[in-house]
């Protein structure tokens, strides 16, 4: 069987490769995108752990699936919130959103 | 693989449940209401319900859910925390929105769907419940922030804390996903168990920095703090109110438990609070100084609320009973002082109009002398002075930190109060020693005929909010002796 | 029982004083009028239900304590915020709330003419004395006591300062016979006195502190109950220190020697303010707070001895200097500052109940009489020298037969309230020394002739000036019916305390003695009965000749002979020009004190705070707002940033648990 730290570094490539995404993508979308990333990131990990360590016990599934839904309902109200934000200001840039600071 | 049925304890969860409820009648009436204030009373309505629940229910522990929260002490008098807050911010907002036309009933909906969510991380005793908590809490106020989403300062704000808000929280569950695979469990007590047994692992440990970052992120403590002035200002204030002791209170609850259950009993306990330690010192030094140069009065209290992280995380890093008691006290204290100071500033909030520069309050002693007093009350009191509520407050988590042997955080934490005196008393000075500024206008068609200061609108249910609030810090303040020998009835259970 | 519910005689007043303070500009004077006398009014009445309750208790048992709350708890350190309610302390609160309910009354008229939002202020600014003098009177602890003490003399300080706005009020120089002009000293403007009360004020403030401090380290307790039971094992130099220090700020605050410079200037205030707190009852608290700690003086002969000799001399001296004033509310100042070391001589031989029934009665007169030169003041638009009164007997009938009233009780005259109360300090002195009863006997003889000299000269006679004549007219009912009421207290107050020689009860002594009770055998008892019947027979009649030998003379020199005191002045020119300028007192502490001190406040100011530290402060200061801007900088507004620096302090948290 495939060791469990195999899928722990496939777990911490893909969260690196969705905060890379946050850090760098300047499209609101984009840095959605990243975070999505993260999240499954997390599942993966989540799902491992309950493979390779609890399997009598259902917890790290449950997890997992509660992270799936939590992240569509986040998903949802981020995409509002983005496209409220354009209609105001005629753009996903985030970095165009800084009428705050200092 | 047999599934057990679990046994379903519904009345140890009975003030969210009741919460939740409301939310949901608040929806349905809000199909046939056309005066969408009704909804703001409903929703008052089952917060005082919610809180009579929580005080009868009494500190006697209660799990449920199989162990995956539970009812004690604690998590009770956090109820009352939010509830507090909750009502406090729904009789500001009932005005508040009336004025800006953002009378929706949705809004009430979302608060009291976010006011569960807190109420459910001060009873979670397992990491998914604390996750599910804090996502009902913070989804419902991304959207509460960007509610005037038509101005662009509120759609900025809802973004900042959207986007940072589900970035901390993909670390928080990395970190949960790390200690569930280091311990084989999500539950806090069989954490605790396996630790104290003498276990030990790296990947604990990477997860307990991961989720102290996830919490600290909630409660804004440096280096997570950067939304907080942002979202603070640009966020209805209203919202701003709610979520200044709501999220934060929140955050304090599940993190607390989460230490003190989880990690608590541990080889880690002395990291924790040493990094908590650090995190405080850290946090009140910036918010206060960053306070200090602010022209923008909710901007400012956005600073003060990153200081006042610090100042509570102080209790944290005591580490002791006296450190948790010394929390609850200062985050009963801060829902009263800092909501107060919010409704103040949202009293003062023309029609149509979302500035709250300090230019706003010059004078404000003359115009209107009782807002006056009462903005002066809660900035004294979040200065700490005595004797009003928030000096005991601070008194109780530095003296924790003291028996801790952490005199030096104590003494960094009143060096601080004093900083920020500073900022604090700057608003005392403009209400009080300045002229009122000439109203110039500054939306586009408005008449420019009116030179005077423009009228404040001191509506029934935001006036009575002032009162209510500066009646409980100066009377808590006079008399802190029930609640204080309350909270020490309330310990984790 | 009321009476566990004592709290209540502060509780209205205080909700009087936010009542006014916060609505009353908005609700107008008539409110105002109202809800400032009526809540003294309650006040008042809750005071006689708890008198009533206390009586309706076995003797032993008339002290109760109402715990409201623990208001600190320090280490070993508690402060109840408890109240204690005995016979003395619900005497107070009887003469605090009674004779302030008058005056509060006589004020509605006072202050007509004031503007609608310092009328506000004014009633504002008595319930705060009345709250802090009640808090003073009934605090159960030297703490709560300090506390009170603090407030009144911010109270005191607030309403002296009323006016602030008016400027010094030259006086007319005296001429001379020989055509020689004495240039009288100007009176202060009321904000600087305000200050020099507050400031003399402090300096008693700062010994009674160090009192209390030193209770503190010797019992390890600020309750009066504790420190009272286990005051007799301390060793007696301890006790004679803390009474000596206590003492110091009943001196500040009683206006006596030393300390008495503040009292004569604080007429600058509205005179209902005179008659309440710089008459009847805020210089009264030192008297009041010897005779609460009597448990300690009685164990200290060497401070009683020193609280009796400077109230005699105190006595002595301030009625010298009234002999002479020209400014009639001085003249009663300087007769208070004399009363009250009779209080003080009263309390220092021992002779607590004495002093408190003098402290009863003197509230009564001097109220009074403050009053009615407040109502010819009305009538003359503020003239207060009584060189330009003359004949206002015929055009203010009411206000005259009540200062005569008032005149004859301060005098002595036979049977009037005055007379019983300082006849029996004059018992009382005598059985302890002849030589302090002889001095208060001199005081006596001098406080008839300068009371009625003020009586003669402002009322008898004709007119000195005719436009202020003509002017005059008698106050408005709202302020005659406290005269009145006043009169009739101050005529037959004396009954609370004849003399045991009448065959009667001292009515006063026996409501107090539960209070004074340990002082049983050597105190109140063995007083009562130190005197043979003959003897006591024989000061009575001494004094009684002594109060008319005094008004006789005063007609002497100012009705039948009115070229005497002028012919007299110009002989005697050097004890006159002395007493004109006050003993030079004034100046003396101009110049050792005042000057000095502002020099060196100069110095501090300009040469150490402005160039050293506040060079230091404000660069300090500068540099950390510098800093927060700096910090805020770190804001960029961008999102990305933000991530980024949250992501690095992931990474240092991380780190930090990983490496440790």
């Amino acid at each position: 069987m495939i060791p469990l730290h195999w899928w722990l570094i496939v777990a911490a490539a893909l969260f690196c490769i969705g905060l890379y995404g946050v850090l760098s993508r300047k499209n609101a979308i984009g840095v959605l995108m990243g975070i999505e990333l993260m999240l499954n990131a997390v599942n993966v990990n989540l799902v491992a752990f309950w493979r390779y360590i609890t399997p009598q016990v259902l917890t790290g599934q449950i997890f997992a699936i509660f992270v799936i839904t939590v992240a569509a309902a986040e998903a949802a109200v981020g995409l509002a919130i983005i496209i409220a934000a354009y209609r105001r200001r005629d753009t996903v840039i985030v970095d165009e959103l800084d009428i705050m600071r200092w | 693989m047999p599934i057990e049925i679990p046994t379903l304890n519904f009345i140890a969860l009975a003030p969210p449940l009741i919460v939740i409820g409301t939310a949901l009648l608040v929806l349905l009436f809000d199909l046939a209401v056309t005066d969408k204030r009704v909804l703001g009373y409903l929703g008052l309505v089952g917060v005082v319900i919610a809180a009579g629940v929580s005080i009868a229910m009494g500190p006697r522990p209660a799990t449920t859910f199989q162990a995956m929260a539970i009812s004690d002490g604690y998590a009770l008098f956090f109820n009352l925390v939010f509830l507090a807050t909750a009502g406090l911010s729904i009789l500001i907002a009932i005005d508040y929105l009336e004025r800006h036309d953002l009378q929706r009933g949705e809004y009430y909906a979302l608060l009291l769907f976010s006011a569960s969510g807190m109420m459910l991380m001060a009873a979670a005793t397992d990491l998914i419940v604390v996750f599910l908590g804090l996502e009902i809490m913070s989804v419902a106020l991304y959207i509460l922030a960007g509610f005037n989403w038509r101005q662009l300062a509120s759609a900025e704000a809802a973004m900042k804390y959207f986007i940072l808000g589900a970035f901390a929280s993909a670390f928080f569950l990395y970190g949960a996903a790390l200690t569930y695979g280091a311990t084989g469990t999500t539950n806090l007590n069989q954490i605790g168990l396996w630790l104290s047994g003498g276990n030990s692992d790296p990947m604990a440990l990477v997860g307990l920095g991961l989720l102290l970052a996830g919490f600290a992120f909630k409660v804004a403590a440096v280096p997570f703090q950067w939304w907080t002035p942002d979202v603070y200002q640009g966020a209805p204030t209203s919202v701003t109110a709610f979520m200044s002791v709501g999220a934060k209170g929140a955050g304090f609850a599940a993190l607390i438990r989460v230490l003190r259950s989880g990690f608590g009993d541990s080889a880690y306990s002395a990291d924790w609070a040493l990094a908590a330690a650090v995190l405080a010192v850290l946090t009140m030094t910036f918010g206060n100084l960053a306070a200090l140069p602010q022209k923008d009065v909710k901007r400012m209290l956005g600073y003060s609320s990153i200081a006042h992280a610090g100042y509570i995380l102080v209790g944290v890093a005591a580490a002791s009973e006296s450190g948790v008691r010394g929390v609850l006290f200062y985050l009963l204290a801060y829902a009263f002082m800092n909501v107060g100071a919010f409704a103040v500033a949202s009293a003062l909030e023309r029609r149509g109009e979302f500035s709250t520069t300090q230019r706003d309050y010059a004078g404000l002693s003359q115009r209107e002398p009782l807002l006056a007093v009462a903005m002066t009350v809660f900035m004294l009191s979040l200065t700490g002075m005595p004797p009003l509520v928030g000096f005991w407050g601070k008194l109780f988590v530095f003296r924790a930190a003291v028996e801790a042997g952490m005199s030096w955080l104590a003494i960094v934490g009143v060096i601080n109060s004093a900083v920020s005196a500073f900022y604090y008393l700057g608003v005392v000075v403009q209400m009080y020693m300045r002229a009122p500024a000439e109203y110039s206008p500054r939306l586009v068609g408005e008449e420019s005929d009116a030179k005077k200061p423009a009228a404040v609108n001191l509506e029934v249910a935001i006036g009575t909010a002032v009162l209510l609030a500066m009646l409980l810090t100066v009377v808590l303040g006079l008399w802190p002796g029930p609640v204080a020998s309350l909270v020490t009835m309330m310990p984790l259970g | 029982m009321i009476i566990q519910s004592i709290w209540l005689a502060i509780a209205f007043p205080l909700a009087g004083l936010l009542f006014n303070g916060l609505l009353g500009r908005r609700l107008g004077r008539g409110v105002v009028g109202i809800v400032g006398p009526g809540t003294v009014a309650l006040a008042f009445v809750v005071g006689l239900f708890a008198g009533l309750d206390l009586l309706a208790l076995p003797a032993q048992d008339r002290a109760i304590v109402v715990t409201l709350w623990n208001w600190i708890s320090v280490g070993s350190f508690r402060a109840g915020m408890s109240l204690l309610a005995d016979p003395l302390s619900v005497l107070m609160v009887l003469v605090v709330t009674g004779v302030g309910f008058l005056i509060h009354v006589y004020s509605i008229g006072y202050m007509e003419h004031e503007e609608d939002r310092l009328y506000a202020r004014f009633f504002t600014f008595l319930n705060l004395f009345i709250v802090s003098m009640l808090i003073l009177v009934l605090a159960d602890n030297y703490l709560l006591m300090y506390v009170g003490w603090e407030l009144v003399g911010v109270c005191s300080y607030l309403l002296i300062g009323f006016w602030f706005r008016r400027g010094d009020d030259p006086q007319d120089p005296v001429r001379l016979k020989d055509g020689e002009l004495v240039p009288v000293p100007a009176n202060l403007n009321p904000a600087d006195s305000g200050k020099k009360a507050f400031i003399v004020n402090r300096v008693g403030d700062f010994g009674f502190a160090l009192g209390v401090f030193l209770i503190w380290t010797t019992f390890g307790t600020l309750n009066f109950a504790d420190v009272f039971g286990a005051a007799p094992e301390i060793a007696s130099g301890t006790v004679t220190v803390i009474t000596l220090l206590l003492f110091v700020g009943a001196v500040g605050k009683s206006a006596q020697l030393p300390l008495y410079v503040w009292l004569p200037d604080a007429m600058a205030g509205p005179t209902p303010v005179s008659a309440l707190i710089h008459a009847a009852t805020m210089v009264t608290a030192g008297v009041y707070m010897v005779a609460r700690s009597h448990a300690l003086y009685a164990l200290a002969p060497t401070t009683s001895l020193v609280v009796a000799l400077v109230g005699v001399i105190t006595a002595l001296y301030a009625a010298t200097i009234a002999l002479v004033q020209t400014d009639l509310k001085r003249v009663l100042a300087y007769s208070t500052i004399s009363q009250l070391g009779y209080m003080f001589l009263a309390v220092g031989v021992g002779a607590y109940a004495s002093g408190m029934f003098h402290l009863t009665t003197h509230a009564f007169f001097k109220a009074l009489l403050f009053l009615a030169a407040g109502s010819v003041m009305h009538a003359l638009g503020d003239v207060i020298d009584i060189r330009r009164m003359g004949g206002l007997r015929q055009k203010m009938p009411r206000t005259y037969w009540t200062f005569v009233i008032g005149a004859l009780a301060l005098a002595g005259f036979p049977l009037t309230s005055g007379f019983f109360s300082k006849d029996e300090i004059l018992a009382k002195a005598f059985e302890f020394s002849p030589i302090l009863w002889a001095l208060g006997l001199l005081t006596a003889l001098l406080t008839g002739f300068y009371t009625f000299r003020a009586l003669f000269v402002a009322f008898w006679g004709s007119a000195r000036d005719q436009e202020l004549f003509d002017h005059a007219h008698e106050s408005p009912g709202v302020m005659t019916w406290p005269l009145i009421l006043l009169a009739g207290l101050a005529l037959f107050g004396g009954i609370l305390g004849l003399p045991q020689i009448l065959g009667v009860d001292h009515a006063l002594a026996g409501w107090l003695h539960p209070a004074f009770a340990d002082l049983e055998g050597e105190g109140a008892e063995a007083i009562h009965h130190g005197l043979s019947a003959g003897l006591e027979w024989g000061l009575l009649g001494l004094s009684s000749v002594i109060a008319l030998l005094g008004i006789g003379l005063a007609y002497w020199f100012y009705v039948a002979n009115p070229g005497w005191p002028a012919d007299l002045a110009v002989r005697f020119k050097s004890v006159f020009k002395l007493l004109v300028n006050k003993y030079y007192v004034d100046d003396l502490y101009d110049l050792l004190f005042v000057d000095p001190g502002k020099a060196l406040a100069r110095f501090c100011a300009q040469g150490i705070d402005n160039a050293a530290i506040d060079g230091i402060i404000d660069g300090g200061a500068r540099l950390i707002v510098q800093g927060g801007a700096w910090l805020g900088r770190l804001q960029t507004g961008f999102i990305r940033h933000y991530a980024l620096a949250m992501f690095l302090g992931v990474i240092v948290v991380v780190a930090y648990f990983f490496l440790r």
